[in-house]
């Protein structure tokens, strides 16, 4: 619960003038450490598709189940 | 949390990419795989020591079925145990094929679709009490089914009309019926099946296969822990009033097709609620109810966590990117499209939606983004071991197990189903075990007793 209402003010204190609200650093380096780790894994997507995908894809046919 | 048992059964996809042009028939790789398995025999439907259940579904799907479990951590865990082993099947049946002078790559999928629109399913399994009211317990299920996709969804890509649309569930466009006893066609949101392998004047057992199959294990407790809590109420004969839905098969499809969840569902009564907020009447009701019951912190987590989704899907869905398979899917998705400058026609965003549920964790996208520290796990590896190895101590599955190792310490054939136990052959022998929550039975005892004094 107090999780919760820790939020709600957060988002009061947000809304009240975004420009004043100075950025949390701790928040930032957060946000650029997942954009990094993103980042990392868009380089690995790449060697487990297909050359194909299309085919790959288009036979990736199953009998009904259940 | 109330005492039940809970299942899992898993139906997932397979396919063989060759490297040449042969092609094999699926019933083949289906039975290298179980291989990896069960060496030396191929039997479609095994039980393992772990007490779960490993068979050849319809259509030639391996499909898992969790051992009985008493608590939705322990069903959560034990699907995963399923996953890892049918990924340990995988290096030995990639061999088999090499010494067939075959190669190519099989590929198992934890999803619901393939690419001609055909489904295969996760099962939820609940047993509940026989004396409720069927019809009340339906009245009551099917708004909360209806509109708990948009934490339990897998997400899908789909063409419609030569377009891609993302679409919250992989499972809502396959659901035609409101109740139906079948699994295969017209699939409905409650399935009336009810095979309880327990005492049925005083159990059922509530089929249900209206879910998508969880990569995310956050996804998948919530799906089992809040069904369970709404099952509680429901026995408890703590109705929620008001949320009857005018066309329950429509508002399905229309929620899985809603990414801004704000679109409105029309009531039987002629009101409109979004699904959001309809969860948030059902989350209300459930504390209400635990404020009238016994502390339950188990429950109480269950709570919490549904009310923290429901606060950010509100706020910003992309939020929950960690939490929930749909929005991690398609924040990874778009990320992708982002970086190359493709749009969700690209056939690389439908095989990125397929392999968001490749199994082999070193190719699966869900197990790239867990790698990266970017998922919010439930349980460790080393609960999941420990599931592949041991049944559940507090169920009929601890029977079970028990019985299996002994059997094949024996070196003795035997019969295994969910409710009884066979020594095949001389001195052929069958044990009843019809109560799901109890863990120990003496006969089962005696065996194993005699069997250590004779070391």
């Amino acid at each position: 619960m107090k999780k919760k209402d820790k939020k709600k003010e957060e988002k009061q204190e947000s809304s009240k003038d975004d420009a004043v609200v100075e950025a949390n650093p701790e928040v930032v380096e957060k946000g650029k450490k997942i954009k990094e780790d993103l980042e990392k894994v868009m380089d690995e997507i790449d060697d487990v598709l297909e050359e194909n995908a299309e085919e790959f894809v288009k036979n990736y046919v199953q009998k009904g189940g259940e | 949390m109330k005492n039940r048992i809970f299942g899992l059964e898993t139906e997932y996809g397979l396919i063989f990419t060759p490297h040449g042009k042969v092609y094999l028939p699926m019933e083949k790789i289906l039975g290298y795989v179980f291989e990896g398995l069960i060496p030396n025999s191929w039997p479609s439907n095994a039980f393992l020591s772990n007490g779960a259940r490993f068979y050849q579904d319809t259509g030639c799907h391996p499909e898992y079925a969790t051992p009985e479990c008493d608590q939705v951590f322990d069903t959560i865990v034990h699907d995963k145990a399923g996953e890892r082993l049918l990924e340990r099947c995988l290096p030995v049946a990639q061999k088999r094929l090499q010494e067939e002078g075959l190669s190519g790559d099989i590929y198992i999928y934890k999803n619901n679709t393939d690419s001609m629109g055909n489904t295969y399913g996760c099962h939820e399994n609940y047993l509940m009490r026989r004396d409720v009211d069927f019809w009340k317990v339906t009245e009551q299920l099917i708004p909360f089914f209806v509109t708990r996709q948009i934490y339990t969804g897998a997400g899908k890509v789909l063409k419609i009309a030569g377009k891609s649309h993302f679409f919250i569930s992989q499972r809502s466009q396959h659901i035609h019926e409101k109740t139906s006893s079948s699994t295969t066609s017209s699939r409905s949101i409650i399935n009336t099946r009810d095979e309880p392998h327990a005492d049925a004047e005083k159990y059922r057992r509530l089929h249900i296969i209206v879910g998508d199959s969880n990569m995310s294990e956050y996804a998948s407790y919530l799906k089992v822990g809040i069904t369970a809590i709404i099952l509680a109420m429901i026995e408890d004969r703590f109705f929620l009033e008001g949320v009857e839905l005018d066309d329950p098969v429509k508002a399905m499809r229309e929620v899985s097709r809603d990414l801004t969840l704000k679109k409105r569902i029309r009531l039987e009564k002629g009101k409109e609620m979004s699904a959001i907020e309809i969860q948030r009447r059902y989350l209300e009701k459930a504390k209400e109810y635990l404020s009238f019951s016994e502390e339950d912190p188990i429950s109480q987590d269950i709570v919490d966590r549904w009310e923290y989704i429901l606060d950010g899907l509100e706020e910003d869905p992309s939020r929950l990117d960690r939490e929930l398979d749909w929005v991690a899917k398609k924040g990874l998705i778009h990320s992708y499209m982002d970086k190359k400058g493709c749009g969700l026609d690209d056939p690389r965003i439908a095989m990125m939606d397929l392999q968001y549920h490749d199994i082999n964790q070193d190719r699966g996208l869900y197990y790239m983004l867990d790698r990266a520290g970017l998922i919010e796990r439930v349980a460790t590896e080393k609960d999941i071991e420990e599931a592949i190895e041991n049944p559940p101590q507090t169920t009929r599955a601890k029977t079970r197990g028990d019985f299996i190792r002994f059997a094949k310490a024996k070196n003795r054939s035997y019969t295994v189903d969910w409710t009884y136990l066979k020594l095949n052959g001389y001195w052929e022998e069958t044990i009843l075990c019809m109560d799901p929550f109890s863990s120990e039975n003496q006969r089962v005892n005696e065996l194993i007793a005699a069997a250590d004094a004779q070391k």
